[in-house]
């Protein structure tokens, strides 16, 4: 039995390219160049400070490690929620998105941590220029890991309620995606904000 | 009219076009990851580093994780060139685009830190 393409993937134009993940790969494109100008305006300012506490007082590289560790092991457990949605595993697919999404608040507990710790010892916002850059920066990403949890648990919602099936397994993929690229952004943060003095 | 038949694999919907990888690869991929990390992370206790014997140590080990999720787990080496072509457009933007940035600001030169403020 043959059925439409569109009936499947929804989105998949006359060229065999799905729409949605099209349209995904244009937004992750675009959003390296949000990154790039924070992460850039980050290195221009980050010496700048002339009070204040600095970043190498404050970083906790060790507790830095720990949340790096986590978020890479999320995008082990969301690229596996894929794999069992094609594999029409339905019940590993809703773990694995579950755990994936836990392990991103883990994250964003331990940046909630670091951002009360830093704050703690003396770097508000606007306490120096280097805080100003730090902030915006890790806080753009934490908005991004919280957006992702929020489309997990859309995707955990939609599995119980019977409307995320095999079928549908593009859709996970496409939300994949936004998470891989939000694992990308903080592997280059992790070594040009934290690592590289 | 582009169709889909129930002959077509579950394990490669929308134009991946090969086989993509097991469970097991992909945890084997997550450990590789995770290797590297500590590798990252073992410089910060190297003392008598310096910022050019670091960055030339951790960019590039940046550069291969970054490869390794893009290819692998976004499946990037897998999917249509399109998705690829895309992606490296906006990555290879922003790079030209802030190094112009960072170059005009004088980062990359040796009295960028002689003068904050």
């Amino acid at each position: 039995m043959q059925a439409p393409v569109a009936a499947d993937h929804g989105h998949t134009s006359s060229t065999g390219i799905s729409n949605t993940k099209l349209a995904m790969w244009v937004y992750l494109g675009s959003d390296c160049l949000l990154f790039g100008s924070l992460i850039s305006t980050y290195l221009l300012l980050r010496h700048r400070s002339v009070g204040g506490p600095t970043a190498e007082e404050l970083f906790d590289i060790p507790f830095t490690s720990v949340s790096t560790f986590v978020l890479l092991m999320s995008s082990l457990t969301m690229v596996l929620a894929v794999s069992a949605l094609m594999r029409h595993d339905v019940r590993l697919n809703r773990i694995w998105l579950g755990t994936t999404a836990m392990l991103g608040a883990v994250f964003i507990g331990g940046q909630v941590y670091e951002f009360t710790t830093f704050y703690r010892e003396g770097l508000g916002y606007t306490t120096n220029i280097f805080g100003s850059a730090f902030y915006t920066l890790t806080a753009f990403h934490g908005v991004h890991v919280t957006v992702g949890i929020v489309m997990l648990m859309s995707l955990l919602g939609m599995s119980f309620r019977g409307n995320l099936g095999p079928e549908r397994s593009e859709t996970v993929e496409t939300i994949g995606l936004y998470w891989h690229f939000v694992d990308i952004v903080w592997i280059i943060i992790f070594t040009v904000v934290y690592l590289i003095p | 009219m582009t169709t889909i038949t129930d002959d077509v694999p579950a394990e490669a919907p929308s134009g991946h076009g090969h086989g993509l990888p097991s469970d097991a690869q992909y945890v084997k991929i997550a450990l590789l990851l995770a290797f590297i990390t500590v590798l990252e992370v073992g410089t910060y206790f190297i003392e008598e580093a310096t910022t050019t014997l670091l960055v030339g140590i951790l960019v590039p080990m940046m550069v291969v994780k970054f490869m390794i999720v893009a290819g692998y787990f976004m499946h990037l080496k897998y999917d249509n060139p399109i998705f690829r072509r895309i992606f490296l457009f906006g990555v290879c933007l922003a790079v030209v685009v802030f190094g112009i940035m960072l170059t005009t600001f004088g980062f990359f030169s040796d009295d960028f830190l002689r003068f904050p403020g």
